[in-house]
């Protein structure tokens, strides 16, 4: 193994604890500490990855979360792998898998690097212009493109890692660990505020904790040391929790946000088991401060994007923290006072620094000094107008710039020899979380930087994601910034003595120009999704003019890591193009989350059978042991049909139905929904909800009830019973419960408050058996003996409050099968006992139990609608031929009014009716559409089936349909064109089965 | 995410409660009265404008009760919560 490109001097590097991971097949060693990048780069590995349209070798570009190339698949397991990780994120661990995105076959061999020779063919929209036309072509095309592109691969198996969320309330969250945010929480919980500090990277301190340049001192001391006895403290400070590893992906209105904390992500396959993952943390904060820092930019040239040209601060980052020299021969390339600093760090531990090219004429500040006496060489307006090398960098090309910076003042090229290129374009505040909140930025003419404004809630910016860069500033602003917002009169830093190099000049080239026409350059903008400045200028030339348009037309912040670094580039072209101020043309909008989410996240431990939650009723168990099959209603779990042996569901049903009419069958009916309802005005409110009259409706009888919206669409149904003087119990539809229950509480509420009336819902708190059919009244009878069940004295829509053995019964003889049938309602407890006792009971009688189907086949024999079945929302009582169940007495209820306007009140308004097939085999299918004539163009479409089934007993296919003008075609053919086949239909009237309703007092 | 200040429980996550659209529509007392023109107006019209807006909400998985609530809908601020039955503040 060769690590000699490492140096020793790293505190956060274990060189005592050796590492081993695979990259692309190869084994590689690094230590504990190590990224995957800097352990790649301390291997020489540079080309990590292919750029997404031209398939061009990338390498390694920055240190931290912005990466826009070194974009991974890690895991190569098919239940854990995960693509699209940044490199320099991923700490390494032993056993670590990792492998090149969008390559094939190898990163070394690509086959879609092709298209960098083809990339004339390629620019700006070339897949919007080319692949859309013709349309058929598409699939050819797609084909193609799929293969060759992606953004690695999905796992293939469900995830069996471990996610959850957690809720925290704080008083302060302070978003980033560096010397500011450092700073804000340890001012924060020395003042007692409840406090949570959070940073992305595993370790606190940001660039500081690794700043070990006696330039920049604080409290006579060098800054990094001075930062680590802050930590020290802080760490000893109670009211603060701190999460490294955890990044904060949204930040939304009042304060709350979403960060993603990574629990085992660097740990190996043996550590982690059993352990939580990942954690989505909810975050509510009374203020929020945020700490983010800022991101280096590169420099937009021709070829600036082969391995080996990193960012300047990444180049010092590796060196510094890591310990790992990226190349033998650095050049800095640069337009302000950045690359010095790294420049200066690499030549004091002894690695090679041959020259820095410096776009500005000169710099008379103190680290330039120092570089120059150290003798470093320095090329001023010098700029780089080509790099050489393909899959490594290898030299590059530079020439003197004119005045104006936009041509050369002479055409002498210089070639120099260079592995590594550390690029410095100068620092934007990472401001994303600032305008997710809602913030609005302004942008600061003399250094060319968006910085925050105008806050939308309690929340500040602190430090160089506030666009103060210099440490003197840092500790100033900070320092008076907290003490404002946190209300605090005296703070640790009122007096701190801070050394520090001073920037003296700026100056931003946003397209460095070539020797070459633009046409035949390649300056990178978004690396990951290969735009170039000369993509921007098309698109400009091409009309569009809104950053918004520009970015989709170019997809320049469209990758991964959203433009993090090209995206001020991207406006600077397009103003110094359009000849708009930069701060007017704006920024794009920065979208949640910050840096990927998984959906492991995301969901938590809202998986498999807790991905939503189910209700069973107390006779479940029973269900399950009798073979039932389930169908979802709502939340509920709802026994469907009971198959025995080998029968279909069909067959079920149709044994099901038929039992039930000639003998007995008994429904599960708990799912109901139950309103208990109570009060001296309770007459009153049901006559106001439901559109018949019920204030003559005797104790202890029954009644049908309609609910309308007061559109006058039907709304919900069932039956209430009158307990008492001043106490009903309404049953409303399984799916409908809880909305009826809440547009009841609406209305009593807001509309009709002076009415004394009280909702409860207590569908959880009763079992209901409904047994139905002819002998159900001797199986009743068997249950309670001394109960008298004549017509006389227990009549249908009638209630009786009894006991069977010791269990208090409610039993209402309602039907909704047109059967004689009484529903036995218990206390929920004893559900499971009650439904025993009936079929126990019932045995000699062949009680047949029957599920969901069966029901809606026997109320379907009788006409009877299911609300939301037969009904959807578009639909009145007349409509649904119901008139008879609207009170005309009646001022008012809900929906009334609607019921006369001219639209309701329409003839040709599709309306219920019953159909029949001329076969009476033929099954119609549900939601099928029914026309009238054929020879029309477009073909009228007058309605569709809602409800068909096979009728048993009446030994013939039956449907309930919605038809315009229904009403009055009883008897006329209409048809129903299927795909294979034309059914011809005969409409009829909707009840099927004992019109005369003798089966009800059998 | 809204934190909203429930007048019956006090502060709660925006996910507890429903928005009910605008506030201060009363159902007509005596619908049969109107022309179809202004039961439409009633049943359909809302306003949906960019700026201050008065709103129904109800703390559904709370306390259940209905509540106005005045709210900026440019910034999504919440400028004042009050209690169904009092009247609007003027201006
Ligand atoms: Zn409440």
């Amino acid at each position: 193994m060769s690590q000699n490109l490492r140096v020793k001097s790293s505190n956060f590097i274990d060189e005592t604890s050796r590492i081993s991971f695979k990259f692309n097949g190869k084994t590689y060693y690094g230590f504990k500490g190590d990224t995957l990048a800097s352990a790649l780069l301390a291997n020489n590995v540079h080309l990590v990855g292919r750029s997404f349209k031209y398939h061009r070798p990338r390498g390694i570009m920055t240190s931290g979360s912005e990466e826009p190339n070194a974009i991974v698949q890690v895991g190569n397991d098919k239940a854990i792998t995960e693509p699209n990780v940044r490199a320099t994120e991923v700490e390494i661990y032993n056993g670590l898998e990792a492998k090149s995105q969008n390559c094939w076959p190898s990163v070394n061999f690509d086959i879609g690097g092709i298209n960098n020779f083809l990339s004339p063919l390629l620019p700006a929209g070339f897949y919007y212009k080319t692949f859309m036309w013709p349309a058929s072509f598409w699939e050819k095309y797609e084909i193609a493109i799929r293969h060759s592109a992606g953004l690695g691969r999905s796992p293939t198996k469900p995830d069996t890692d471990i996610y959850e969320h957690r809720y925290i309330h704080c008083d302060v969250l302070v978003i980033g660990a560096g010397i500011s945010g450092i700073m804000a929480a340890k001012s924060a919980a020395q003042n007692n505020l409840n406090t949570l500090l959070l940073d992305e990277k595993n370790e606190l301190g940001g660039t500081t904790i690794y700043q070990n340049s006696d330039n920049f001192k604080i409290d006579n001391k060098i800054s990094s040391e001075w930062l680590n006895d802050e930590i020290e403290e802080l760490k000893k400070l109670d009211n603060l929790e701190i999460k490294t590893r955890t990044s904060v992906a949204a930040y939304h209105g009042y304060n709350y946000l979403l960060a993603r904390e990574n629990l085992t992500d660097h740990q190996s396959k043996d550590e982690k088991v059993n352990k939580v993952r990942q954690r989505l943390l909810k975050i509510r904060a009374k203020k929020v401060i945020i700490a983010t820092g800022s991101l280096e930019r590169p420099l937009v040239f021709n070829n600036n994007d082969r391995p080996g040209i990193m960012l300047s601060s990444a180049v010092k980052k590796y060196a510094d923290y890591y310990g790992v020299i990226c190349g033998k021969k650095n050049i800095f390339f640069t337009n302000n006072d950045t690359a010095y600093e790294s420049a200066i760090s690499l030549y004091k531990k002894g690695i090679n620094v041959h020259c820095v090219i410096d776009i500005r004429e000169n710099s008379n500040s103190s680290i330039v000094k120092e570089a120059q006496d150290l003798g470093i060489k320095i090329y001023w307006s010098h700029t780089v107008v080509d790099t050489h090398g393909y899959k490594k960098l290898k030299q590059i090309s530079i020439m003197e710039l004119s005045k104006d910076g936009q041509s050369f003042a002479n055409s002498n090229k210089t070639v120099l020899d260079c592995d590594c290129l550390g690029i410095a374009g100068g620092w934007t505040p990472a401001v994303h979380l600032f305008t997710q909140s809602g913030g609005k930025l302004k942008f600061r003419e003399k250094d060319q930087v968006f910085i925050p404004n105008i806050y939308p809630s309690k929340q500040i910016s602190i430090g160089s994601c506030n666009g103060d860069f210099e440490l003197d500033e840092i500790i100033k602003n900070t320092s008076d910034t907290l003490k404002d917002f946190l209300e605090i009169d005296n703070s640790d830093y009122d007096n701190l003595t801070v050394k520090t190099t001073k920037e003296t000049s700026k100056k931003n080239i946003w397209l460095l120009p070539s020797d070459k026409f633009i046409g035949k350059t390649k300056p990178f903008v978004d690396y990951q999704n290969d735009a170039t400045a000369k993509d921007i200028k098309l698109a400009l030339r091409e009309g569009f003019r809104s950053i918004e348009h520009v970015k989709r037309y170019t997809t320049t912040g469209m990758g991964t890591d959203q433009g993090k670094l090209g995206n001020m580039h991207a406006l600077g072209i397009i103003a110094d193009t359009t000849g708009v101020k930069m701060g007017e043309v704006g920024t794009t909008t920065f979208r949640p989350p910050y840096t990927p989410l998984t959906f492991g996240t995301i969901v938590g431990r809202n998986v498999g059978e807790y991905f939503d939650i189910f209700r069973r009723t107390p006779m479940n168990d029973w269900h399950i042991n009798n073979n039932a099959e389930f169908e979802n209603v709502g939340q509920w779990k709802r026994a469907w049909y009971y198959p025995r042996g080998n029968e279909s569901m069909h067959e079920a049903v149709q044994r099901e139905s038929k039992a039930t009419r000639e003998s007995a069958g008994i429904l599960d009916a708990s799912t109901l929904g139950k309103i208990d309802i109570q009060g001296s005005d309770a007459s009153e409110f049901l006559n106001r909800v439901y559109t018949n009259a019920w204030s003559k409706l005797g104790i202890g009888k029954c009644r049908y009830g309609l609910m309308l919206n007061e559109d006058g669409m039907v709304y919900d149904d069932g039956v209430t019973t009158r307990l008492g003087e001043n106490h009903y119990i309404m049953t409303t539809t399984t799916g409908g419960a809880a909305n009826v229950m809440s547009k009841l509480e609406d209305y009593l509420q807001t509309e009709w408050p002076e009415l004394d009336v009280y909702l409860t819902s207590v569908t959880d708190h009763f079992a209901t058996a409904t047994i139905g059919g002819p002998n159900s009244k001797k199986i009743l009878n068997k249950l309670i003996p001394n109960l008298d069940l004549s017509d006389e004295n227990f009549p249908h829509m009638s209630f009786k409050k009894v006991k069977i053995g010791k269990i208090n019964c409610r039993i209402m003889r309602i039907s909704f099968t047109g059967e004689l049938s009484y529903e036995i309602n218990v206390q929920a407890n004893y559900g499971k006992s009650l439904w025993e006792q009936c079929i126990d009971a019932g045995k000699e009688f062949n009680i047949t139990p029957y599920g969901t189907e069966t029901m809606h086949l026997l109320r379907a024999e009788k006409g009877f609608i299911i609300v939301g079945q037969d009904t959807d929302g578009t639909m009145t009582p007349i409509d649904l031929q119901m008139d008879w169940v609207v009170s005309k007495k009646k001022y008012d209820f809900i929906g009334k009014r609607s019921l006369y306007r001219s639209d309701t009140m329409r003839e040709d308004r599709k309306q219920m009716v019953g159909l029949l097939t001329d076969d009476s085999n033929t099954i119609l299918e549900e939601g099928a559409q029914i026309v009238s004539e054929f020879n029309q163009n477009p073909v009228q479409m007058l309605g569709h089936v809602t409800s068909s089934y096979f009728s048993p007993n009446l030994n013939k296919s039956i449907a309930l349909a919605v038809v315009k003008g229904g009403k009055d075609m009883m008897g006329k053919k209409l048809f129903i064109p299927m795909e294979d086949k034309t059914i011809n239909v005969t409409v009829v009237d909707p009840v099927f089965l004992d019109k005369e309703n003798k089966r009800l007092n059998a | 995410m809204f934190l909203i200040n429930c007048p019956y429980c006090g502060e709660r996550d925006q996910s507890e409660f429903i928005a009910g659209g605008e506030a201060h529509i009363e159902r007509p007392k005596q619908p049969t009265e109107l022309s179809d023109d202004e039961w439409a107006e009633y049943l359909f019209m809302r306003k949906n404008i960019k700026g201050i807006q008065f709103e129904r909400w109800n703390h559904a998985h709370g306390c259940r009760k209905w509540f106005n609530m005045i709210r900026d809908t440019s910034n999504d601020e919440i400028k004042l919560i009050y209690k169904m039955g009092e009247k609007p503040p003027k201006g």
